[in-house]
């Protein structure tokens, strides 16, 4: 459902170009993002623009470009099931410390034939290669990628709609000017993200920009879930009396004797 | 109509969730319970986190009861003295079980025990009503008149000290025994999201031998107290209390009782106990084989804390 026509409004560089080096311009088209309740999931548009450091006839090979969105951070805690005694029961935890909740990996096609495995490692590139913390003992640090929890997490995550590895998501419009479609699920955890624009050419990273979007909830089911956050006890006492009420209604309308 | 549950944090289909409060609306007006036991579970079954399911439950309940219990309270069937006293330690048994539901949640345990105790309780309870109305059945099949069983007039529970009498029951009892059916009843409700009518009826008429005439409008007063103390606590605790999802179900549980209250009105009372008795039994075989079959995914995710 695109019905959110997208329109430039601001023009964002965050990136200081060294000099003879190529420059990416991109721009949101809303800032804000506020997600109702019938939200099902819509795209979010960016457009940007790359400005080549040399005449276009000069210009080598084509551009790749990966985007990684990321939704404020929040420590999770993943349970496995264990058969104890003919019963399955949560047996095994592991916590994930800082983590984005919500993590979109775009780009123009898989991370694999962007980048080599190292620079994919070095920067990021894609699910597998993202930074997911978890606590081990004191410290916290990342695991082998096929660990069963880490495994498991992104799956989850992915199942939810909150992680996502697209390749298809940028088109490039011209060889210089695209467009990446950030999906934006009914899920989407409010607050801050942030949109890491990484330009690749020859499997090399060649610059990148970063930009910034708010996504806002809309609604009485916001309104909801704020109250039931910040006022939980007189949030109660209201959800009570509702209750109450409903009921002496009902012995009202309904009675009988 | 999908609409998005606040504190659930899923959209749902909004026809389901009345159509399922209308169910139980309908089987609770029907054999005059709550329906917290089966309500927990049918929302549980569709895939809203157990935790929030129990807390949001509780309005729900509490929602029921104050209808019955009003009606009750016209027909001068409720003993407010009795109802008190339940009530001292009731809310005291809420209160630790929302403290001990906190504690479970924290150390990823919960789930679990909601799903032990619903086994446990619901497979033993059902068992016995059906045993009992198959009974009752038989008795009458012989031709014999179907009495209640009532086994002679005093047993242990008579015997303790601190004796009080209740007017409006016409019964002279011990303090503690109602205290300790209070505390159960409070503590089992505020975990597993049930009023605990089909518990605490039984408990008042073999313990105290509460008369018909006013256990189950005492029963109601007492769940309605509990069931709306443990909304508040579990709100103020655990924020799980889903107002969307209470007030969905709380719509279609009232409109549902009325229309169960008539078919019941027409059924023998020994068939609707075996009835019920088969339903309790059937929701603990579900949760029994939840527990035994292996999942299809092992792994679940929960938030320890936001930024």
């Amino acid at each position: 459902m695109a019905r959110r026509a997208l329109l430039i409004a601001t023009l964002l560089t965050a990136f200081a170009a060294p000099a003879h080096a190529e420059q990416l311009v991109v721009s949101l088209s809303n800032h804000r993002v506020a997600v109702t309740s019938n939200f099902d999931g819509e795209d979010l548009v960016l457009f940007g623009t790359i400005e080549p450091d040399r005449p276009q006839s000069a210009m080598r090979g084509t551009y790749d470009l990966v985007v990684t969105v990321t939704g404020p951070r929040h420590t999770l805690r993943t349970r496995r099931k264990d058969r104890v005694l003919g019963i399955w029961v949560n047996a095994d935890t592991r916590e994930f410390v800082r983590v984005p909740s919500y993590l979109g990996i775009l780009s123009n096609r898989p991370v694999n034939e962007i980048a080599n495995a190292e620079t994919a490692r070095r920067l990021q590139l894609g699910l597998n290669n993202f930074l997911l913390p978890q606590a081990i003992g004191p410290d916290t640090a990342d695991t082998v990628r096929d660990d069963p929890f880490r495994t498991a997490f992104v799956k989850l995550e992915t199942q939810y709609g909150l992680y996502r590895e697209s390749p298809i998501a940028v088109t490039f419009l011209t060889p210089t000017v695209f467009r990446v479609a950030i999906p934006m699920p009914a899920n989407a955890p409010t607050g801050s993200y942030g949109i890491d624009v990484q330009l690749f050419g020859g499997g090399q990273p060649l610059a990148r920009t970063q930009t910034a979007l708010e996504v806002i909830k809309a609604g009485i089911e916001q309104f909801i879930a704020d109250a039931a956050r910040d006022y939980g006890l007189l949030y109660g006492i209201l959800t009570s009396l509702m209750a109450l009420v409903i009921g002496w209604i009902g012995s009202v309308v309904f009675r009988r004797d | 109509m999908q609409i998005y549950l606040p504190i659930a944090d899923l959209p749902v289909n909004i026809f389901l969730v009345l159509g399922m409060g209308l169910a139980v609306g309908f089987i609770s007006g029907m054999f005059g319970i709550g329906g917290g036991f089966l309500m927990t579970p049918l929302l549980i079954f569709v895939g809203i986190p157990p935790a929030v399911a129990v807390a949001s439950v509780t309005s729900h309940i509490a929602a029921s009861s104050f209808t019955g219990a009003l009606s009750y309270w016209r027909k001068r069937a409720i003993d407010l003295a009795l109802a008190m006293m339940l009530l001292s330690s009731g809310i005291l048994g809420t209160a630790t079980g929302v403290y001990l539901f906190t504690l479970l949640r924290e150390v990823d345990q919960l789930d679990l025990v909601i799903g032990l105790s619903y086994v446990t309780l619901l497979t033993t309870v059902g068992a016995l009503m059906i045993k009992e109305s198959v009974q009752a059945e038989l008795r009458t099949r012989k031709g014999q008149a179907a009495t209640l069983r009532r086994p002679g007039s005093h047993n242990w529970v008579h015997g303790l000290p601190l004796k009080m009498r209740f007017k409006r029951s016409k019964i002279y009892v011990s303090a503690i025994p109602v205290w300790g059916i209070g505390f159960t009843i409070g503590f089992i409700g505020a975990i597993l999201g049930i009023g605990g009518g089909f518990l605490l009826v039984p408990m008042l008429i073999y313990f105290l031998r509460v008369p018909t005439a006013t256990v189950i409008g005492t029963s109601m007063v007492l769940t309605l107290v509990t069931m709306a103390s443990a909304t508040v606590m579990h709100a103020a605790t655990n924020h799980l209390v889903d107002a969307l999802l209470a007030l969905i179900l709380i719509v279609g549980g009232v409109i549902g009782a009325q229309f169960g209250a008539r078919t019941g009105q027409t059924m023998r009372a020994e068939r609707l106990r075996l009835l019920l008795g088969l339903l309790v039994f059937a929701v603990g075989l579900r949760f029994a084989f939840e527990l035994v079959v292996q999942p299809d995914e092992l792994f679940s995710i929960r938030l320890v804390r936001g930024e």
